[in-house]
Protein backbone atom coordinates (compact mmCIF):
# COMPACT_ATOMS: atom_id res chain seq x y z
CA UNK A 1 0.00 0.00 0.00
CA UNK A 2 3.11 2.10 0.94
CA UNK A 3 4.52 1.59 -2.29
CA UNK A 4 1.30 2.58 -4.29
CA UNK A 5 1.33 5.52 -2.81
CA UNK A 6 5.31 6.62 -3.49
CA UNK A 7 4.41 5.39 -7.04
CA UNK A 8 1.57 7.74 -7.78
CA UNK A 9 2.79 11.23 -6.93
CA UNK A 10 5.60 10.63 -9.21
CA UNK A 11 3.23 9.91 -12.15
CA UNK A 12 1.82 12.92 -11.58
CA UNK A 13 5.26 14.69 -11.53
CA UNK A 14 5.46 14.13 -14.88
CA UNK A 15 2.19 15.33 -16.53
CA UNK A 16 1.94 14.36 -20.42
CA UNK A 17 3.30 17.01 -23.00
CA UNK A 18 0.12 18.82 -24.58
CA UNK A 19 0.80 16.60 -28.05
CA UNK A 20 0.03 13.39 -26.24
CA UNK A 21 -3.00 14.28 -24.78
CA UNK A 22 -6.33 14.30 -26.10
CA UNK A 23 -6.75 17.61 -27.58
CA UNK A 24 -9.31 19.87 -25.93
CA UNK A 25 -11.52 21.44 -28.58
CA UNK A 26 -12.19 25.70 -28.06
CA UNK A 27 -15.46 26.28 -26.78
CA UNK A 28 -17.86 29.23 -28.27
CA UNK A 29 -18.72 31.65 -25.17
CA UNK A 30 -20.82 34.51 -25.55
CA UNK A 31 -18.78 37.85 -26.13
CA UNK A 32 -21.24 40.69 -25.34
CA UNK A 33 -19.31 41.88 -22.50
CA UNK A 34 -15.65 41.40 -24.45
CA UNK A 35 -13.75 44.72 -24.89
CA UNK A 36 -14.07 44.72 -28.72
CA UNK A 37 -17.85 44.03 -28.56
CA UNK A 38 -18.19 46.87 -25.95
CA UNK A 39 -16.40 49.50 -28.20
CA UNK A 40 -18.61 48.57 -31.06
CA UNK A 41 -21.64 49.23 -28.80
CA UNK A 42 -20.27 52.22 -27.16
CA UNK A 43 -20.50 53.86 -30.73
CA UNK A 44 -23.45 52.16 -32.28
CA UNK A 45 -25.58 50.41 -29.34
CA UNK A 46 -28.48 48.49 -30.92
CA UNK A 47 -26.44 46.84 -33.64
CA UNK A 48 -25.31 44.28 -31.93
CA UNK A 49 -28.05 41.02 -32.15
CA UNK A 50 -25.31 38.68 -31.00
CA UNK A 51 -21.40 37.97 -30.23
CA UNK A 52 -19.66 35.03 -30.18
CA UNK A 53 -16.22 34.30 -28.63
CA UNK A 54 -14.44 30.94 -30.61
CA UNK A 55 -10.85 30.42 -29.71
CA UNK A 56 -10.17 33.85 -29.22
CA UNK A 57 -12.10 35.25 -32.34
CA UNK A 58 -14.90 37.62 -31.65
CA UNK A 59 -17.36 37.41 -34.25
CA UNK A 60 -20.34 40.09 -34.15
CA UNK A 61 -23.59 39.69 -35.74
CA UNK A 62 -25.50 42.98 -36.59
CA UNK A 63 -28.51 43.83 -38.63
CA UNK A 64 -27.82 43.79 -42.57
CA UNK A 65 -29.20 47.30 -43.61
CA UNK A 66 -26.72 48.62 -40.80
CA UNK A 67 -23.92 47.30 -42.26
CA UNK A 68 -22.39 50.25 -43.59
CA UNK A 69 -22.79 52.26 -40.65
CA UNK A 70 -21.08 50.13 -38.61
CA UNK A 71 -18.16 49.25 -41.01
CA UNK A 72 -17.31 52.87 -41.49
CA UNK A 73 -17.55 53.57 -37.73
CA UNK A 74 -15.10 50.09 -37.13
CA UNK A 75 -12.67 52.16 -39.81
CA UNK A 76 -13.07 55.74 -38.67
CA UNK A 77 -13.68 55.18 -35.02
CA UNK A 78 -11.92 52.21 -33.97
CA UNK A 79 -9.27 52.12 -36.08
CA UNK A 80 -9.96 48.45 -38.66
CA UNK A 81 -8.13 50.16 -41.16
CA UNK A 82 -7.68 47.33 -42.44
CA UNK A 83 -10.28 44.49 -44.27
CA UNK A 84 -8.35 41.58 -44.73
CA UNK A 85 -11.71 39.45 -45.66
CA UNK A 86 -15.30 39.66 -46.93
CA UNK A 87 -16.83 36.55 -47.46
CA UNK A 88 -19.98 34.88 -47.87
CA UNK A 89 -21.75 31.80 -46.49
CA UNK A 90 -24.61 29.39 -47.49
CA UNK A 91 -26.89 28.25 -44.88
CA UNK A 92 -29.49 26.84 -46.94
CA UNK A 93 -32.19 26.20 -45.05
CA UNK A 94 -31.98 29.09 -42.26
CA UNK A 95 -35.35 30.75 -41.66
CA UNK A 96 -33.66 33.98 -40.42
CA UNK A 97 -31.95 34.71 -43.64
CA UNK A 98 -30.06 32.03 -46.18
CA UNK A 99 -26.28 33.95 -45.99
CA UNK A 100 -24.00 35.15 -43.90
CA UNK A 101 -21.78 37.69 -45.44
CA UNK A 102 -18.69 37.81 -43.33
CA UNK A 103 -16.44 40.78 -42.55
CA UNK A 104 -12.68 40.25 -40.87
CA UNK A 105 -10.92 43.55 -40.38
CA UNK A 106 -7.60 44.41 -38.52
CA UNK A 107 -6.65 47.10 -36.42
CA UNK A 108 -2.94 48.20 -36.67
CA UNK A 109 -2.78 49.14 -33.50
CA UNK A 110 -2.22 46.76 -30.80
CA UNK A 111 -3.25 43.96 -33.49
CA UNK A 112 -6.89 43.01 -32.81
CA UNK A 113 -9.23 41.49 -35.68
CA UNK A 114 -12.94 41.49 -35.43
CA UNK A 115 -15.47 39.41 -37.68
CA UNK A 116 -18.81 41.34 -38.88
CA UNK A 117 -21.27 38.94 -39.89
CA UNK A 118 -24.72 40.40 -41.44
CA UNK A 119 -27.80 37.74 -42.34
CA UNK A 120 -28.82 37.96 -45.82
CA UNK A 121 -32.39 36.52 -47.20
CA UNK A 122 -31.96 35.47 -51.11
CA UNK A 123 -32.41 38.12 -53.45
CA UNK A 124 -32.36 40.47 -50.73
CA UNK A 125 -29.39 43.64 -51.55
CA UNK A 126 -26.93 44.41 -49.18
CA UNK A 127 -25.34 47.93 -49.03
CA UNK A 128 -21.48 47.74 -50.72
CA UNK A 129 -18.82 48.41 -48.11
CA UNK A 130 -16.45 49.33 -51.15
CA UNK A 131 -16.69 52.87 -50.45
CA UNK A 132 -15.18 52.29 -47.23
CA UNK A 133 -12.43 50.04 -48.11
CA UNK A 134 -11.30 50.21 -51.62
CA UNK A 135 -10.53 46.74 -51.08
CA UNK A 136 -13.66 44.97 -50.96
CA UNK A 137 -14.51 45.91 -54.39
CA UNK A 138 -13.38 42.09 -55.68
CA UNK A 139 -14.33 40.53 -53.04
CA UNK A 140 -17.72 41.48 -53.38
CA UNK A 141 -17.46 40.63 -57.02
CA UNK A 142 -16.54 37.31 -55.73
CA UNK A 143 -19.38 37.08 -53.11
CA UNK A 144 -21.44 37.93 -55.99
CA UNK A 145 -20.15 35.82 -58.47
CA UNK A 146 -20.13 33.00 -55.97
CA UNK A 147 -23.03 33.53 -53.81
CA UNK A 148 -25.25 35.56 -56.08
CA UNK A 149 -25.73 37.93 -52.90
CA UNK A 150 -26.18 41.63 -54.55
CA UNK A 151 -24.47 44.11 -53.22
CA UNK A 152 -25.93 47.64 -53.97
CA UNK A 153 -24.22 50.88 -54.86
CA UNK A 154 -20.99 48.68 -56.01
CA UNK A 155 -19.26 50.06 -58.44
CA UNK A 156 -18.91 47.36 -60.76
CA UNK A 157 -21.20 44.55 -59.50
CA UNK A 158 -19.66 42.01 -62.19
CA UNK A 159 -18.65 38.41 -62.27
CA UNK A 160 -15.16 37.51 -62.07
CA UNK A 161 -13.98 33.99 -61.57
CA UNK A 162 -16.78 32.25 -63.66
CA UNK A 163 -17.46 34.65 -67.13
CA UNK A 164 -20.71 36.38 -67.92
CA UNK A 165 -23.86 34.19 -69.03
CA UNK A 166 -22.50 31.24 -66.79
CA UNK A 167 -26.04 30.32 -65.34
CA UNK A 168 -25.94 29.81 -61.01
CA UNK A 169 -23.84 30.55 -58.31
CA UNK A 170 -21.21 27.88 -57.68
CA UNK A 171 -20.94 27.85 -53.97
CA UNK A 172 -24.57 27.93 -53.01
CA UNK A 173 -25.49 24.56 -51.43
CA UNK A 174 -27.70 23.33 -53.93
CA UNK A 175 -25.15 24.00 -56.97
CA UNK A 176 -24.53 20.44 -58.45
CA UNK A 177 -20.73 19.80 -57.46
CA UNK A 178 -19.93 18.03 -61.17
CA UNK A 179 -21.32 21.68 -62.49
CA UNK A 180 -23.36 22.75 -65.22
CA UNK A 181 -23.67 22.42 -68.62
CA UNK A 182 -21.85 25.83 -69.90
CA UNK A 183 -22.75 25.92 -73.39
CA UNK A 184 -24.46 29.13 -72.86
CA UNK A 185 -22.03 32.21 -73.72
CA UNK A 186 -21.17 30.04 -77.25
CA UNK A 187 -24.77 28.89 -78.18
CA UNK A 188 -27.33 31.80 -77.81
CA UNK A 189 -29.18 30.09 -80.67
CA UNK A 190 -29.65 27.05 -78.60
CA UNK A 191 -30.21 28.72 -74.91
CA UNK A 192 -32.72 32.03 -73.94
CA UNK A 193 -30.18 35.52 -73.82
CA UNK A 194 -29.03 35.33 -70.23
CA UNK A 195 -30.18 32.51 -69.69
CA UNK A 196 -27.98 28.92 -69.98
CA UNK A 197 -28.59 25.75 -69.04
CA UNK A 198 -30.46 25.55 -65.90
CA UNK A 199 -29.14 23.46 -63.57
CA UNK A 200 -29.75 19.99 -63.36
CA UNK A 201 -31.65 20.28 -66.55
CA UNK A 202 -31.07 18.37 -69.60
CA UNK A 203 -29.76 20.74 -71.86
CA UNK A 204 -31.18 21.90 -74.89
CA UNK A 205 -34.28 23.27 -74.50
CA UNK B 1 -15.15 56.68 -78.16
CA UNK B 2 -15.73 57.64 -81.89
CA UNK B 3 -16.09 61.27 -80.54
CA UNK B 4 -12.80 61.41 -78.22
CA UNK B 5 -11.39 60.35 -81.41
CA UNK B 6 -12.26 63.34 -83.20
CA UNK B 7 -11.46 65.91 -81.32
CA UNK B 8 -7.81 64.68 -80.67
CA UNK B 9 -5.23 66.51 -82.14
CA UNK B 10 -3.15 64.13 -83.51
CA UNK B 11 -4.40 61.34 -85.91
CA UNK B 12 -1.70 58.99 -85.15
CA UNK B 13 -2.21 59.32 -81.25
CA UNK B 14 -5.78 57.58 -80.81
CA UNK B 15 -6.71 55.73 -77.88
CA UNK B 16 -6.53 51.79 -78.32
CA UNK B 17 -7.97 49.31 -76.78
CA UNK B 18 -5.79 45.87 -76.68
CA UNK B 19 -6.14 42.81 -74.80
CA UNK B 20 -3.34 41.58 -72.96
CA UNK B 21 -3.21 37.87 -72.64
CA UNK B 22 -4.38 35.75 -71.60
CA UNK B 23 -1.84 33.53 -73.14
CA UNK B 24 1.50 35.81 -72.90
CA UNK B 25 4.07 34.34 -70.93
CA UNK B 26 5.03 37.85 -69.49
CA UNK B 27 1.45 37.47 -67.42
CA UNK B 28 2.82 34.72 -65.64
CA UNK B 29 0.20 32.16 -66.48
CA UNK B 30 -3.30 33.01 -67.62
CA UNK B 31 -4.16 36.44 -66.50
CA UNK B 32 -5.67 38.78 -69.25
CA UNK B 33 -5.49 42.53 -69.02
CA UNK B 34 -7.46 44.94 -71.14
CA UNK B 35 -5.79 47.88 -71.81
CA UNK B 36 -6.74 51.09 -72.17
CA UNK B 37 -3.40 53.16 -74.76
CA UNK B 38 -3.13 56.88 -75.34
CA UNK B 39 0.26 55.39 -77.84
CA UNK B 40 2.14 53.73 -75.67
CA UNK B 41 0.69 55.14 -72.54
CA UNK B 42 -1.97 53.28 -70.07
CA UNK B 43 -4.73 55.21 -69.62
CA UNK B 44 -6.55 52.41 -67.49
CA UNK B 45 -6.17 48.49 -67.13
CA UNK B 46 -8.78 45.96 -66.48
CA UNK B 47 -7.12 42.54 -65.02
CA UNK B 48 -9.72 39.58 -66.47
CA UNK B 49 -9.14 36.82 -64.25
CA UNK B 50 -11.03 32.88 -64.30
CA UNK B 51 -9.45 31.07 -67.00
CA UNK B 52 -7.73 28.76 -64.47
CA UNK B 53 -10.67 28.16 -62.00
CA UNK B 54 -11.64 24.83 -60.74
CA UNK B 55 -14.10 25.19 -57.88
CA UNK B 56 -11.69 24.56 -55.42
CA UNK B 57 -13.29 26.38 -52.60
CA UNK B 58 -16.14 23.76 -53.92
CA UNK B 59 -14.12 21.11 -53.75
CA UNK B 60 -12.94 21.03 -50.51
CA UNK B 61 -16.70 20.77 -48.65
CA UNK B 62 -17.40 17.30 -50.35
CA UNK B 63 -13.81 16.18 -49.06
CA UNK B 64 -12.31 15.48 -45.47
CA UNK B 65 -9.77 17.78 -43.82
CA UNK B 66 -7.01 15.69 -44.18
CA UNK B 67 -8.45 15.67 -48.22
CA UNK B 68 -8.46 19.39 -48.81
CA UNK B 69 -4.54 19.51 -48.49
CA UNK B 70 -3.61 17.93 -51.77
CA UNK B 71 -5.79 20.93 -53.18
CA UNK B 72 -4.31 23.72 -51.65
CA UNK B 73 -1.20 22.61 -53.36
CA UNK B 74 -2.45 23.57 -56.46
CA UNK B 75 -3.60 26.85 -55.42
CA UNK B 76 -0.34 28.75 -55.10
CA UNK B 77 1.64 26.26 -56.80
CA UNK B 78 5.12 27.65 -56.38
CA UNK B 79 4.22 27.49 -52.54
CA UNK B 80 2.54 24.23 -51.84
CA UNK B 81 4.25 24.16 -48.06
CA UNK B 82 3.22 27.74 -46.85
CA UNK B 83 0.04 26.38 -48.12
CA UNK B 84 -0.54 23.12 -46.45
CA UNK B 85 0.60 25.27 -43.58
CA UNK B 86 -2.37 27.80 -43.22
CA UNK B 87 -5.11 25.07 -44.08
CA UNK B 88 -3.64 22.65 -41.11
CA UNK B 89 -3.07 25.41 -38.83
CA UNK B 90 -6.95 26.21 -39.23
CA UNK B 91 -8.08 22.95 -38.66
CA UNK B 92 -5.36 22.57 -35.43
CA UNK B 93 -6.78 25.32 -33.91
CA UNK B 94 -9.95 24.98 -34.61
CA UNK B 95 -9.30 21.04 -33.00
CA UNK B 96 -7.26 22.43 -29.76
CA UNK B 97 -4.28 20.36 -31.21
CA UNK B 98 -0.76 21.21 -29.63
CA UNK B 99 1.55 20.07 -32.44
CA UNK B 100 4.96 18.45 -31.21
CA UNK B 101 7.91 20.95 -31.05
CA UNK B 102 10.03 18.55 -33.65
CA UNK B 103 6.90 19.09 -36.17
CA UNK B 104 6.35 22.34 -35.73
CA UNK B 105 10.43 23.06 -36.32
CA UNK B 106 9.87 21.26 -39.41
CA UNK B 107 7.53 22.91 -40.90
CA UNK B 108 9.41 26.16 -40.51
CA UNK B 109 11.98 24.69 -42.19
CA UNK B 110 9.83 23.49 -45.02
CA UNK B 111 7.71 26.68 -45.06
CA UNK B 112 11.27 29.03 -45.06
CA UNK B 113 12.73 26.95 -48.16
CA UNK B 114 9.79 27.46 -49.69
CA UNK B 115 9.43 31.31 -49.68
CA UNK B 116 13.22 31.25 -50.81
CA UNK B 117 11.56 28.79 -53.82
CA UNK B 118 9.18 31.16 -54.28
CA UNK B 119 11.28 34.61 -54.51
CA UNK B 120 13.63 32.61 -56.59
CA UNK B 121 11.19 32.10 -58.90
CA UNK B 122 10.15 35.53 -58.55
CA UNK B 123 13.22 36.69 -59.08
CA UNK B 124 13.59 34.64 -62.17
CA UNK B 125 11.03 35.30 -64.07
CA UNK B 126 10.36 39.14 -63.28
CA UNK B 127 13.95 39.72 -64.46
CA UNK B 128 13.26 37.83 -67.50
CA UNK B 129 10.65 39.94 -68.13
CA UNK B 130 11.85 43.17 -68.34
CA UNK B 131 14.92 41.81 -69.98
CA UNK B 132 17.57 40.36 -68.15
CA UNK B 133 17.86 37.17 -68.91
CA UNK B 134 21.15 35.97 -67.00
CA UNK B 135 19.24 35.85 -63.53
CA UNK B 136 16.95 33.05 -64.51
CA UNK B 137 19.67 30.85 -64.83
CA UNK B 138 21.72 31.18 -61.49
CA UNK B 139 18.33 31.54 -59.72
CA UNK B 140 17.16 28.00 -60.91
CA UNK B 141 19.65 26.15 -59.90
CA UNK B 142 19.45 26.92 -56.51
CA UNK B 143 15.64 26.08 -56.90
CA UNK B 144 16.56 22.98 -58.31
CA UNK B 145 18.39 22.30 -55.09
CA UNK B 146 15.39 23.27 -52.72
CA UNK B 147 12.84 20.58 -54.85
CA UNK B 148 15.51 17.73 -54.30
CA UNK B 149 15.40 18.21 -50.71
CA UNK B 150 11.32 18.22 -50.86
CA UNK B 151 11.73 15.39 -52.91
CA UNK B 152 13.41 13.54 -50.43
CA UNK B 153 11.57 14.35 -47.68
CA UNK B 154 8.09 13.64 -49.02
CA UNK B 155 8.61 12.48 -52.46
CA UNK B 156 7.15 15.43 -54.28
CA UNK B 157 8.43 18.56 -55.61
CA UNK B 158 5.80 20.73 -56.26
CA UNK B 159 2.61 19.55 -55.11
CA UNK B 160 4.03 18.97 -51.73
CA UNK B 161 1.04 17.61 -49.51
CA UNK B 162 4.12 17.64 -46.75
CA UNK B 163 1.79 18.62 -43.69
CA UNK B 164 -1.27 16.82 -41.70
CA UNK B 165 -3.36 17.81 -39.47
CA UNK B 166 -1.58 17.27 -36.09
CA UNK B 167 1.61 17.39 -37.57
CA UNK B 168 3.94 15.99 -39.76
CA UNK B 169 3.35 12.53 -42.05
CA UNK B 170 6.91 11.90 -41.77
CA UNK B 171 9.86 12.25 -40.30
CA UNK B 172 13.18 14.15 -41.59
CA UNK B 173 15.42 11.23 -43.23
CA UNK B 174 19.06 10.34 -42.42
CA UNK B 175 21.66 13.18 -43.47
CA UNK B 176 18.49 15.55 -44.49
CA UNK B 177 19.42 18.26 -42.08
CA UNK B 178 23.15 17.78 -43.03
CA UNK B 179 22.06 18.45 -47.24
CA UNK B 180 19.58 21.47 -45.94
CA UNK B 181 22.25 23.23 -43.42
CA UNK B 182 24.51 23.30 -46.95
CA UNK B 183 22.24 24.41 -48.87
CA UNK B 184 21.54 27.33 -46.45
CA UNK B 185 24.76 28.09 -45.87
CA UNK B 186 26.31 28.88 -49.23
CA UNK B 187 22.64 30.54 -50.25
CA UNK B 188 23.80 34.11 -48.65
CA UNK B 189 26.66 34.16 -51.38
CA UNK B 190 24.65 33.23 -54.18
CA UNK B 191 21.95 35.73 -53.20
CA UNK B 192 24.69 38.22 -53.23
CA UNK B 193 25.50 36.73 -56.65
CA UNK B 194 22.24 37.91 -57.98
CA UNK B 195 22.21 41.18 -56.40
CA UNK B 196 25.44 42.23 -57.96
CA UNK B 197 23.53 41.52 -61.72
CA UNK B 198 21.18 43.57 -60.47
CA UNK B 199 21.02 45.94 -57.78
CA UNK B 200 23.34 48.61 -58.86
CA UNK B 201 22.81 47.60 -62.69
CA UNK B 202 21.99 50.55 -64.61
CA UNK B 203 19.16 49.33 -66.68
CA UNK B 204 17.50 47.55 -64.17
CA UNK B 205 17.40 50.62 -61.92
CA UNK B 206 16.27 52.61 -64.67
CA UNK B 207 13.05 50.20 -65.05
CA UNK B 208 11.91 49.50 -61.73
CA UNK B 209 12.35 53.00 -59.61
CA UNK B 210 9.67 55.36 -59.46
CA UNK B 211 7.70 52.53 -61.99
CA UNK B 212 4.30 51.07 -60.16
CA UNK B 213 4.47 53.57 -56.79
CA UNK B 214 2.07 52.97 -54.21
CA UNK B 215 1.80 54.62 -50.88
CA UNK B 216 1.89 53.06 -47.46
CA UNK B 217 -1.82 54.51 -46.57
CA UNK B 218 -3.18 53.09 -50.11
CA UNK B 219 -1.30 50.07 -49.49
CA UNK B 220 -3.68 49.36 -46.26
CA UNK B 221 -6.39 50.82 -48.24
CA UNK B 222 -5.92 48.49 -51.04
CA UNK B 223 -5.52 45.44 -48.65
CA UNK B 224 -2.09 44.40 -50.27
CA UNK B 225 -0.06 42.19 -47.66
CA UNK B 226 3.25 40.36 -48.26
CA UNK B 227 6.02 42.26 -50.19
CA UNK B 228 3.93 45.02 -52.10
CA UNK B 229 3.08 46.45 -48.25
CA UNK B 230 6.19 46.39 -46.87
CA UNK B 231 7.77 47.85 -50.02
CA UNK B 232 5.46 50.56 -48.92
CA UNK B 233 7.08 51.14 -45.80
CA UNK B 234 4.72 49.24 -43.48
CA UNK B 235 6.45 46.68 -40.95
CA UNK B 236 3.87 43.76 -40.71
CA UNK B 237 4.63 40.17 -41.08
CA UNK B 238 2.30 37.85 -39.77
CA UNK B 239 4.56 35.53 -38.61
CA UNK B 240 5.85 38.34 -36.10
CA UNK B 241 1.90 39.42 -35.20
CA UNK B 242 0.25 36.44 -34.62
CA UNK B 243 3.38 34.13 -34.37
CA UNK B 244 1.87 30.71 -35.69
CA UNK B 245 4.55 27.04 -35.39
CA UNK B 246 7.18 28.07 -33.60
CA UNK B 247 8.13 31.90 -34.89
CA UNK B 248 7.89 32.90 -31.75
CA UNK B 249 11.12 31.11 -30.76
CA UNK B 250 13.17 32.69 -33.90
CA UNK B 251 15.53 35.36 -34.26
CA UNK B 252 14.83 36.99 -37.76
CA UNK B 253 13.83 40.98 -39.15
CA UNK B 254 11.01 41.91 -41.41
CA UNK B 255 12.51 44.44 -44.27
CA UNK B 256 10.41 47.28 -45.45
CA UNK B 257 11.06 49.56 -48.20
CA UNK B 258 10.98 53.00 -48.64
CA UNK B 259 9.59 54.26 -51.50
CA UNK B 260 6.76 51.73 -52.48
CA UNK B 261 8.02 51.01 -55.78
CA UNK B 262 9.04 48.23 -58.03
CA UNK B 263 12.68 48.44 -56.89
CA UNK B 264 11.68 48.60 -53.39
CA UNK B 265 9.79 45.51 -53.58
CA UNK B 266 12.70 43.81 -55.11
CA UNK B 267 15.13 44.91 -52.29
CA UNK B 268 12.28 43.63 -49.50
CA UNK B 269 12.04 40.29 -51.58
CA UNK B 270 16.14 39.78 -51.65
CA UNK B 271 16.41 40.41 -48.04
CA UNK B 272 13.41 38.21 -47.31
CA UNK B 273 15.18 35.39 -48.46
CA UNK B 274 18.05 36.30 -46.24
CA UNK B 275 16.22 36.29 -43.57
CA UNK B 276 14.63 33.06 -44.30
CA UNK B 277 17.80 31.56 -44.22
CA UNK B 278 18.59 32.71 -40.98
CA UNK B 279 14.82 31.47 -39.94
CA UNK B 280 16.36 28.04 -41.32
CA UNK B 281 19.65 27.98 -39.98
CA UNK B 282 18.14 28.46 -36.29
CA UNK B 283 15.68 25.69 -36.90
CA UNK B 284 17.86 23.29 -37.54
CA UNK B 285 20.31 24.03 -34.84
CA UNK B 286 17.23 24.22 -32.40
CA UNK B 287 15.91 20.92 -33.81
CA UNK B 288 14.21 19.47 -31.17
CA UNK B 289 13.89 15.72 -31.02
CA UNK B 290 10.44 13.61 -29.99
CA UNK B 291 7.46 12.55 -32.21
CA UNK B 292 6.34 14.57 -35.49
CA UNK B 293 2.83 13.70 -34.57
CA UNK B 294 0.43 15.03 -32.07
CA UNK B 295 -2.22 12.35 -30.61
CA UNK B 296 -4.95 13.35 -32.98
CA UNK B 297 -8.14 11.37 -33.30
CA UNK B 298 -8.25 8.97 -36.67
CA UNK B 299 -11.41 11.06 -38.07
CA UNK B 300 -10.56 14.62 -38.35
CA UNK B 301 -13.47 16.15 -36.89
CA UNK B 302 -13.71 19.37 -35.62
CA UNK B 303 -16.45 20.87 -33.34
CA UNK B 304 -18.89 23.53 -34.30
CA UNK B 305 -17.75 27.08 -35.76
CA UNK B 306 -15.75 28.89 -37.60
CA UNK B 307 -12.37 30.47 -37.36
CA UNK B 308 -9.55 32.45 -39.29
CA UNK B 309 -6.18 31.61 -39.42
CA UNK B 310 -3.23 32.68 -41.68
CA UNK B 311 -0.14 32.38 -42.35
CA UNK B 312 2.65 34.80 -43.78
CA UNK B 313 2.78 33.07 -47.20
CA UNK B 314 5.51 33.98 -49.51
CA UNK B 315 2.97 36.02 -51.90
CA UNK B 316 1.29 37.77 -49.02
CA UNK B 317 -1.20 36.84 -45.67
CA UNK B 318 -2.86 33.25 -46.94
CA UNK B 319 -5.47 32.94 -44.70
CA UNK B 320 -8.43 30.04 -44.30
CA UNK B 321 -11.76 30.55 -42.95
CA UNK B 322 -13.22 27.45 -41.97
CA UNK B 323 -16.66 26.93 -40.97
CA UNK B 324 -17.42 23.52 -39.35
CA UNK B 325 -21.00 22.14 -38.65
CA UNK B 326 -19.14 19.56 -36.57
CA UNK B 327 -18.80 16.42 -39.04
CA UNK B 328 -16.04 15.14 -41.16
CA UNK B 329 -16.14 17.81 -44.11
CA UNK B 330 -15.82 21.16 -44.25
CA UNK B 331 -19.04 22.81 -44.27
CA UNK B 332 -17.09 25.97 -46.16
CA UNK B 333 -13.59 26.67 -46.22
CA UNK B 334 -12.97 29.95 -47.95
CA UNK B 335 -9.21 31.04 -48.71
CA UNK B 336 -8.38 34.89 -48.42
CA UNK B 337 -5.46 34.40 -51.30
CA UNK B 338 -3.29 37.06 -51.10
CA UNK B 339 -2.23 37.44 -54.57
CA UNK B 340 -6.47 38.07 -55.59
CA UNK B 341 -6.58 40.98 -53.56
CA UNK B 342 -2.60 42.24 -54.73
CA UNK B 343 -3.73 42.48 -58.10
CA UNK B 344 -6.60 44.38 -57.73
CA UNK B 345 -3.91 46.96 -56.86
CA UNK B 346 -2.84 46.95 -60.81
CA UNK B 347 -4.85 49.23 -62.59
CA UNK B 348 -3.82 52.26 -59.85
CA UNK B 349 -0.15 50.91 -60.37
CA UNK B 350 0.12 51.09 -63.81
CA UNK B 351 -2.13 54.07 -64.81
CA UNK B 352 -0.07 57.07 -66.89
CA UNK B 353 3.26 54.16 -66.97
CA UNK B 354 4.33 52.33 -70.40
CA UNK B 355 2.66 49.34 -71.57
CA UNK B 356 6.33 47.80 -70.81
CA UNK B 357 6.31 49.03 -66.96
CA UNK B 358 2.75 47.17 -66.65
CA UNK B 359 5.55 44.13 -67.48
CA UNK B 360 7.45 45.00 -63.87
CA UNK B 361 4.47 45.57 -62.29
CA UNK B 362 2.91 42.51 -62.84
CA UNK B 363 6.19 40.79 -62.49
CA UNK B 364 6.46 43.09 -58.99
CA UNK B 365 2.95 42.03 -57.59
CA UNK B 366 4.42 38.11 -57.73
CA UNK B 367 1.32 36.66 -58.74
CA UNK B 368 0.48 32.74 -59.28
CA UNK B 369 -2.87 32.51 -61.55
CA UNK B 370 -4.03 29.08 -59.77
CA UNK B 371 -4.19 30.65 -56.53
CA UNK B 372 -5.83 34.12 -57.91
CA UNK B 373 -8.83 31.83 -60.12
CA UNK B 374 -8.50 28.80 -57.70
Amino acid sequence: MAEQDNVAPQEQAAPKPPWEEKPVPPEPRDAREHEQVREVAAVLPDVVLEAVEFAGQVTLTVPCERIVDVCRACKDGLGYKFLVDLTAVDWQERPEGRFDVVYWMHRFTDSKRLRLKARVADGVEVRSVTGVWKVANWMEREAFDMFGIYFADHPNLERILTWEGFNGHPLRKDFPIEGVDTGAAIYPDVYPPGGGPVAGGEGES
Amino acid sequence: MSTLQATRPFPDSEEMEISFGPQHPATHGVLRVMVKLDGERIIDAKPIIGYLHRGTEKIFERETYNGTIPHTDRMDYTAAATNNQALVGAVEKMMGVTVPPRAAYIRMVLAELQRIASHIIWLGTHALDIGAQTPFFYTFQEREIILDLYEEYCGARLTLNCMRVGGQPFNLPEGWTDRCRAFVDQLPARIAEWERLLTNNRIWKLRTIGVGVISAANAVEWGLTGPPLRGSGVKWDIRKVFPYDRYDEVDFEIPIGANGDTYDRYLVRMEEMRQSVRIVQQCLAKLPDGPVMAKVPKVIKPPKGEIYFSVEGPKGELGFYVVSDGSTNPYRLRVRPACFINLQVLPELVRGHLVADMIAVIGTLDIVLGEIDR
